[in-house]
């Protein structure tokens, strides 16, 4: 299951980077970040259709001089791919945060593919990869990443491993 | 090809009926048509205009919106752009910011492809989406007469509006495409680029 304390690390370190605005597609991994977000005052959180829309969301942000992340999960970064020309062509920032699926004792095959292409596809896309693998490495990581998307106004993702915020299970009684 | 449900509005001088006097309108404009008619009507520093990112323009809008919400904002963009953003007109309305309004020049075509016949042109009534997805206020405009009164609405509500256009092409009139030049210039406008 997830530890919350580094959760809530990265929840603070996305305060303390200035963010202010965050679009999510749900996953379970990102659920304590949604809470928070729906639970802070000083934070607006929009839930989207479909994972581009955050691109264009943060897009939106900025022109108007407001810092956004998007939360998603790996299956997301797929639809996300012609979108990503709008931060590249505009220099502006993009922060996302992806947790991985299909990597680490996942349960359902059709995570897979998406999952294996993700870091590929991003790079690809223009795109700066992070991978956070380690509870020890990811508040620093998102800190880090935050700074260098909204400073040199890059997109940057940073993926969650599976390993980092557990496999998702779908049989509780083979969990026990 | 003519269809039945063509409108007959010239798109330039809606979009220059809305436009004009722009105040301190933020406008942000779907690829394709919608860019031109916007720069037609004169370019402004707090145009926003999209040449690519299909599908984005309404969702660019709502992080304006949310960023500025003592400006107003408004998304100008055709029935292609918003089919592909369809998803978007839930999330605007779910988000209820109060300072955006979306107007689509509907013409049931794909014009800047050869003028295929769009979703619109076959049945989709986007006023009828936009409703179903929560939006409280919506309007069309067929004559001029409604899109004059539409100008002040969609500088004042929470709106979404659907004017009928004629399907006639216009020349091309090109505003700038530099994405980074319009960004720095929108940023700069608004008083924002420091943050």
């Amino acid at each position: 299951m997830t530890n919350p304390t580094w959760q809530a690390g990265v929840y603070a370190a996305l305060k303390a980077a200035r963010i202010s605005l965050i679009g999510y597609v749900p996953d379970a991994g990102h659920a304590h970040l949604i809470n928070a977000a729906h639970a802070d005052p000083a934070m607006q959180a929009v839930v989207l259709t479909t994972e581009e829309e955050g691109i264009a969301l943060s897009a939106g942000a900025w022109l108007g001089g407001q810092r956004a992340a998007l939360l998603m999960q790996s299956s997301g970064v797929g639809n996300c791919i012609n979108m990503l020309s709008l931060p590249l062509n505009c220099r502006m920032p993009f922060f996302t945060l992806v947790t991985m699926r299909g990597e680490w004792g996942e349960f359902n095959p059709w995570q897979v593919p998406m999952g294996s292409a993700t870091p590929g596809v991003l790079t690809q896309a223009g795109v700066h990869v992070r991978r956070a693998d380690h509870a020890e490495d990811v508040v620093e990581m998102v800190a880090a990443s935050a700074a260098l998307a909204f400073d040199s106004q890059i997109p940057v993702a940073v993926l969650f491993s599976q390993r980092l915020i557990g496999a998702k299970v779908f049989v509780k009684e083979a969990a026990q | 090809m003519s269809l039945p449900n063509d409108g007959t509005l010239d798109r330039r001088v809606v979009v220059a009926t809305l436009l004009r006097d722009p105040g301190d309108l933020l406008v942000v404009t779907g690829l394709g048509a919608a860019t031109y008619d916007a720069g037609a009507a004169g370019d402004r520093p707090t145009n926003f205009y999209l040449w690519g990112a299909m599908g984005g323009a309404a969702m660019i809008g709502l992080g304006i919106a949310l960023a500025q919400p003592k400006r107003r904002v408004l998304v100008i963009t055709g029935d292609g752009e918003m089919l592909m953003g369809l998803g978007s007109l839930a999330t605007l309305a779910a988000a209820q910011a109060p300072n955006l309004a979306v107007a689509v020049l509907d013409n049931a075509r794909f014009g800047e492809t050869g003028s295929q016949r769009s979703h619109t042109g076959l049945g989709t009534d986007l006023a009828a989406v936009a409703a179903a997805c929560g939006w409280q206020t919506i309007a069309e405009a067929r004559d001029m007469d409604e899109v004059a009164a539409l100008r002040s609405r969609l500088r004042s509500e929470a709106l979404f509006a659907v004017l009928r256009i004629s399907p006639e092409e216009k020349p091309r009139h090109l505003p700038p495409r530099d994405g980074a030049y319009l960004s720095d210039r929108f940023r700069r406008a608004l008083g924002v680029v420091d943050l």
